[in-house]
């Protein structure tokens, strides 16, 4: 286990709902090295927060988890107690959220709050906490922020209150930062600097990080791995470049179409987004779920094993019974115009 | 905040003003003081020359503004029947009432906000069953009812505590009950829709995402914020222990101004009877006023409207 953080294999989560069993996340692994940034891809509902929530421990008390392994720095952490897990979130592993706006308790000061999780897991020095808070609100971009520390929430803007979030995800200094959306609830404008801020911060800490998303864009740039996720699925995944230049998934296709392309996409066209629904996730699932929306779908489709992706080599893989050089030689007629 | 409380005490202050206006006209309508003052034998000449001593002869309003001038220098008047300053009877009795009053507060919030915590923990649990049951249990049970049984339970059949009087502790240990659980119900149910609404909060998932210990998720973090709106309920329902001390502390023969406004009532004793409205009105008003800024203080976000 050289630089390796985060290791999943086979994560499911189940929801007992009114209509039966949901599987929201069925079977889905990656890994996170040291300085390695990993991007989520995938559509509303595929079950991105579920993935990460079950990672920090943090799932609705209905839901159950199953994985056949989650290590985290060489420790399974499948049957810790809460009083363990507790221990490790916020300070080795800690968590951004979708919503600044909510996230932060309205009851008490930023300083109050940044300082609790050292108090908590550093050291029971308040100056100590203190310093360190004042030291991260700058790097994240806060002006003036010794003085920031005696401000509640409502005092600050969505920006500055995901700013917070990420000092405060900082405070312990932690291995893994789990990102989810962190910019979606966030000004166009202030997006792109929240994620280049994270970027920066991840490289100079050298921390592992998730990065939840559906901008492709902000994945063309910051990662190094992409998995992305269809129905609480793992489609496709690989080095980033790999992906974006060779796409292998239908799905992933369509996804890297909606891309933005000066000049060709439309004005007031909806980006990010694949023509069709998801399927209803609740009860058993069987072939390829995506087949009610794939152009390329075929009647073998129905009966496709997707526990067995086709492996590319240097850890591309995708899960779709086409063949690699069918899907290649498309690709390659796509771009001969 | 000081535009905030200036607002808020200039409102609270109309209240008064009114509240104490409408008692005077309403029960200078319905009891002709003079004929309390002159007594069953008192002829129609005396009757005309008590009105004139007293100035009830006068327009309603005249009269009012004259007693209100004299209530606010401390002048309550003297009482009709027992020939006493008012300022004198009230003041001898409201430390009772102040206290059992506070006593039956206190009585609420201790049980209230651990069941509705507990009842919020686990929704629908056999906790949160048996919490349900015992508010409405309390908003079922009339309190003099309540008061009755455990006058027969505690004080007749086991003798464990005395049944009147205020002169030791023991004396306040029913009516406490009687009053507070008449209380209890309303705070516990804000409190469980609080906390519940409260742990759901995305500010509880980040408190979690630290890792902090659950005491502090469930108390520095939930409760804190739940609690606001269940003090400004408690200031609020600590005026209705105030008033609902009349009926209690008739059973129970403890002799506070709840007592003396029942007694002051039955004999048509205004001038009583209108201090203790008074006192009343403005325990409410100011406790309001205190649940509000109150709130203020402990949500930062309030002051700011
Ligand atoms: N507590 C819950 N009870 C029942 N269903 C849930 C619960 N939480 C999530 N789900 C369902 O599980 C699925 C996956 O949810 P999840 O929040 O992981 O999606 P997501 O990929 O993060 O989507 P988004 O991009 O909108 O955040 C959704 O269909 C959602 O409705
Ligand atoms: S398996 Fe079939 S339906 Fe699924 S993505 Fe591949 S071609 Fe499309
Ligand atoms: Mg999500």
């Amino acid at each position: 286990m050289s630089g390796t953080i985060l290791e999943v294999e086979n994560l499911s989560v189940d929801i007992p709902v009114a209509a039966g069993m949901l599987h929201p996340v069925r079977g889905i692994g990656f890994s996170v090295s040291r300085g390695e940034t990993l991007c989520i891809v995938g559509e509303s509902g595929c079950g991105k927060s579920l993935t990460s929530l079950a990672i920090m421990g943090l799932l609705p008390k209905t839901a159950r988890r199953n994985a056949d392994r989650i290590e985290f720095l060489g420790r399974d952490i499948r049957n810790l107690r809460e009083r363990e897990m507790a221990r490790l979130r916020g300070g080795s592993m800690s968590m951004i959220f979708q919503e600044p706006m909510t996230s932060l308790n309205p009851s008490y000061t930023i300083g109050n709050q940044l300082a609790e999780v050292y108090l908590r897991h550093v050291e029971q020095s308040r100056a100590a906490a203190r310093d360190r808070a004042v030291f991260l609100l700058e790097k994240v971009g806060i002006s003036s922020a010794a003085s920031r520390l005696g401000q509640y929430p409502h005092q600050l803007s969505g920006g500055q209150r995901q700013r917070v979030m990420i000092a405060m995800a900082l405070m312990c200094g932690p291995e893994l930062i789990i990102a989810d959306e962190p910019t979606t609830a966030l000004d166009v404008t202030i997006q792109a600097q929240i994620l280049h801020l994270l970027a920066e911060l991840q490289r100079e800490f050298r921390m592992g990080m998730i990065l939840i998303t559906h901008d492709l864009g902000i994945v063309a740039r910051v990662a190094d791995k992409v998995q992305v996720m269809y129905a609480g699925k793992t489609v496709e995944e690989g080095p980033c470049e790999t992906v974006f230049d060779a796409p292998m998934h239908p799905y992933t296709q369509g996804l890297l179409r909606c891309i933005p392309i000066p000049g060709r996409t439309r004005r007031g066209e909806r980006l990010g987004s694949v023509p069709g629904i998801v399927p209803n996730l609740v009860g058993e699932l069987s072939g390829c779920l995506f087949r009610n929306r794939c152009d390329h779908a075929r009647d073998a489709c129905a009966g496709m094993r997707d526990d067995e992706p086709t492996r590319m080599g240097d850890g591309h893989a995708y899960t779709c019974l086409r063949a690699p050089g069918e899907i290649s030689g498309e690709l390659q007629a796509a771009e001969a115009p | 905040m000081p535009a905030y409380t200036l607002k808020r005490t200039f409102v609270a202050f109309l209240i008064l003003i009114v509240v104490s206006g409408l008692t005077f006209s309403l029960s200078h309508l319905s009891a002709d003081p003079a004929l309390t003052i002159g007594g069953e034998q008192a002829s129609e000449e005396d009757i005309q020359a008590i009105r004139k001593l007293y100035g009830f002869d006068r327009p309603i309003h005249v009269q009012y503004l004259d007693w209100l001038g004299r209530a606010l220098s401390g002048d309550f008047g003297e009482s009709y029947h027992y020939k006493q300053r008012v300022f004198d009877m009230v003041s001898e009795r409201i430390g009772r009432t102040m206290l059992l009053g506070t006593l039956a507060i206190l009585f609420a919030l201790v049980v209230s906000i651990p069941l509705g915590t507990l009842a919020a923990m686990r929704p629908n649990s056999i906790t949160d069953r048996i919490a349900l049951f015992i508010a409405v249990l309390g908003q079922a049970l009339p309190t003099f009812w309540f008061a009755l049984m455990m006058i027969i339970v505690f004080g007749v059949w086991w003798r464990w505590l005395p049944i009147s009087g205020h002169t030791q502790w023991a004396n306040y240990v029913m009516p406490t009950i009687a009053l507070g659980y008449y209380a209890t119900p309303a705070l516990m149910r804000l409190t469980r829709a609080g906390m519940i609404e409260v742990l759901a909060s995305d500010y509880i998932r980040t408190a979690r995402a630290k890792g902090l210990s659950p005491a502090s998720v469930l108390f520095k973090h939930a409760l804190r914020n739940a609690i606001i709106p269940v003090v400004a309920l408690a200031a609020v329902w600590f005026g209705f222990m105030l008033g609902g001390s009349i009926v209690i502390e008739t059973i129970f023969n403890l002799k506070g101004i709840g007592w003396l406004s029942y007694d002051a009532l039955l004999r048509s004793d205004l001038p009583v009877v209108q201090a203790i409205v008074l006192i009343f009105a403005s325990f409410y008003v100011v406790l309001t006023l205190l649940a509000d800024l109150l709130n203020a203080y402990l949500d930062p976000r309030i002051s700011v409207r």
